[in-house]
């Protein structure tokens, strides 16, 4: 399964991704350039974090209109697995792949640590090497991870098991006191209705080496392999 | 000929930002203020006639999302 990492003006993820897919068995990686018009050859799309457009106007606001997206909006509605991690969550949700939006953190600072994330829904093709109800360990890095959506849309999320990751305490408890940006829910990670989109804050790809502190970020991207 | 969008967060959306100001006010001694947003004002010089169709969809799709924001444009003849 050949990776594509998309590369925006101020990304700055992409190649901890590329080493990191490059790393696991089966999943070899390559950039691709925003101004780029072409997924040909690749099984899974991949957008990575960073700071695109400097997050000017809002983050995402402005890489939703790269000429890539396009492609990548083709990509997804012909139910190819796309992953926006970080920044890549925000342009997901900017492009409408994904529901709600990111906003500024509830404590205004930027949070860069390693947290709790409890699987909600294991039968997704981003967390079936998982299961649900386990606790991993990935760091968030960001300023704007309030994940904020309408109660509609949390209720719809909900119902349909569209919620795959939410932030919690040691012990599985998904408590305000934990919750590092104010996101609704406690609202980590989301996929799309259709299955094939995932929308998360924090870095699983900076959690593949155990030099690094943590190998949980391996589950998210062996479970696209495996799906 | 210019445009102001005025783009400001939707009440149900935190605004950290104007609470952390709302908050400072308060200590320079407007202390019954009610709440504080601080949104954003992008001013666009135009061409005449200005094309108030495509602004508006500017206004809506770009300078604004939806989801969290709604926004005001006027065209202005300075």
């Amino acid at each position: 399964m050949k990776f594509a990492v998309l590369r925006f003006p101020g990304s700055n993820c992409d190649q901890d991704c590329v080493h990191a897919l490059n790393a696991i068995p089966g999943a070899p990686a390559d950039y691709v350039w925003h101004k780029d018009t072409s997924l040909d050859g690749f099984d899974a799309v991949v957008v990575p974090g960073g700071f695109s457009y400097g997050d000017y106007l809002r983050c995402g606001a402005i890489a939703r209109f790269s000429p890539i997206m396009k492609s990548v909006k083709e990509f997804a509605a012909s139910g190819g697995p796309v992953i926006g991690i970080c920044n890549g969550f925000q342009i997901l949700c900017e492009s409408g792949l994904l529901p709600g939006a990111l906003v500024r953190n509830r404590g205004l600072h930027f949070v860069c640590k390693h947290v709790s994330l409890r699987v909600e829904n294991a039968a997704s093709r981003f967390t079936n090497a998982a299961t649900t109800g386990q606790i991993l360990n990935i760091p968030i890095a960001h300023g704007e991870g309030c994940y904020f959506a309408d109660d509609e849309t949390l209720l719809r999320l909900q119902t349909n098991g569209q919620v795959l990751l939410r932030y919690c305490d040691a012990q599985g408890r998904t408590t305000d006191d934990v919750n590092p940006n104010g996101s609704r829910e406690n609202i980590a990670g989301i996929r799309n209705e259709a299955g094939n989109v995932f929308g998360l804050m924090p870095h699983p790809e900076r959690a593949c080496d155990p030099l690094l502190g943590s190998t949980d970020g391996l589950a998210i991207f062996q479970s696209i392999l495996q799906s | 000929m210019k445009a102001l969008v005025t783009v400001m967060p939707k009440p149900s959306v935190l605004d950290p930002q104007g609470a952390a100001a709302a908050e400072a006010i308060r200590h320079h001694g407007l202390e019954k203020i009610g709440r504080v947003r601080i949104g954003k004002v992008i001013e666009i010089e135009l061409p005449e006639p200005a094309d108030e169709k495509t602004l508006h969809e500017i206004a809506r799709d770009l300078l604004s999302n939806p989801v969290i924001e709604d926004y005001d444009l006027k065209i202005s003849e300075i």
